[in-house]
């Protein structure tokens, strides 16, 4: 099969409406077709990362624990915003720690989290063949 | 060129429906292929046949059925999100125990992975609504 770069930007906070978890349905869906996956999260969507999220209040499902699965479904290049971090008083520490285990290294447990700025996510969506926005 | 388009946002709320099918015909009309149609989150609301807007205005739903008799379109609505928002073919309306399917004509129920499968086929994946 041809090898797409397929690039998922996610803007939208994981709450407040449904796009960040019809958004990783697409992504786990996707895990199955062996493309090159890289996920942006910008804007509200770097929320979607954080860590300790409890949705009891709001009666929604809490499906934030998923995004550790990503590394075991080869979704491992995961690109955090910096000036969106910034501007929500947040760092990487706020992030879960995805990680991944690398088969090409002995399976060592590898970082799957980059922080990069706005030329490098230019750079990032210039690449994609297939650029989902959600 | 090889299109594949992916609707979002629901009829008449949003105009993104309205715009997904102005290009996809003026694409058609302009010699070029459209692979699929895909229906996600509530751009699955496109696959209703129960829309029933006033008498002068448009039927979205009604103009994807008819475009998709004209060019043979593959109109597919997500499942999973179809399920979420009460889309039913008949098969899907029996496994649930509903009494009765909605979906329009021309559309099929299937899973993500055909929006995959358009990225990758096509040449431009076309994303509308929010």
């Amino acid at each position: 099969m041809t090898e797409k770069t397929f690039v998922y930007l996610n803007r939208k906070a994981p709450y407040g409406s449904v796009y960040a978890l019809e958004s990783l349905e697409v992504v786990l869906i996707g895990a199955a077709f062996e493309q090159n996956v890289k996920l942006i999260f910008i804007d509200d969507g770097v929320y979607q990362l954080t860590k300790g999220q409890k949705t009891d209040g709001i009666g929604m499902k809490n499906f934030s624990p998923t995004f550790s699965a990503l590394g075991d479904y080869d979704v491992n290049q995961i690109y955090v915003d910096e000036q969106s971090l910034k501007d929500r008083g947040l760092t990487m520490d706020d992030l879960q720690a995805l990680t991944y285990e690398d088969e090409d290294d002995d399976w060592a447990e590898k970082n799957s989290m980059h922080l990069v700025n706005r030329e490098q996510i230019a750079e990032l969506i210039g690449d994609a063949d297939v650029l989902l926005n959600f | 060129m090889k299109f594949s388009i992916q609707v979002n946002e629901g009829p008449y709320t949003h105009q993104a429906a309205d715009t997904a099918y102005q290009f996809t015909k003026a694409a058609l009309e302009n010699g070029h292929e459209i692979f699929r149609v895909f229906f996600y989150h509530d751009g699955v609301n496109n696959g209703t046949m129960y829309g029933v807007p006033p008498q002068d205005d448009r039927n979205v739903q009604s103009l994807w059925s008819e475009l998709a008799e004209q060019h043979e379109l593959d109109l597919v609505v997500c499942v999973a999100a179809a399920q979420r928002r009460g889309i039913m073919d008949e098969d899907e309306s029996k496994r649930h125990g509903k009494g009765a399917s909605n979906i329009a004509p021309g559309f099929r129920i299937s899973g993500l992975g055909q929006l995959i499968e358009a990225g990758i086929e096509s040449d431009r994946l076309m994303v509308f609504g929010d």
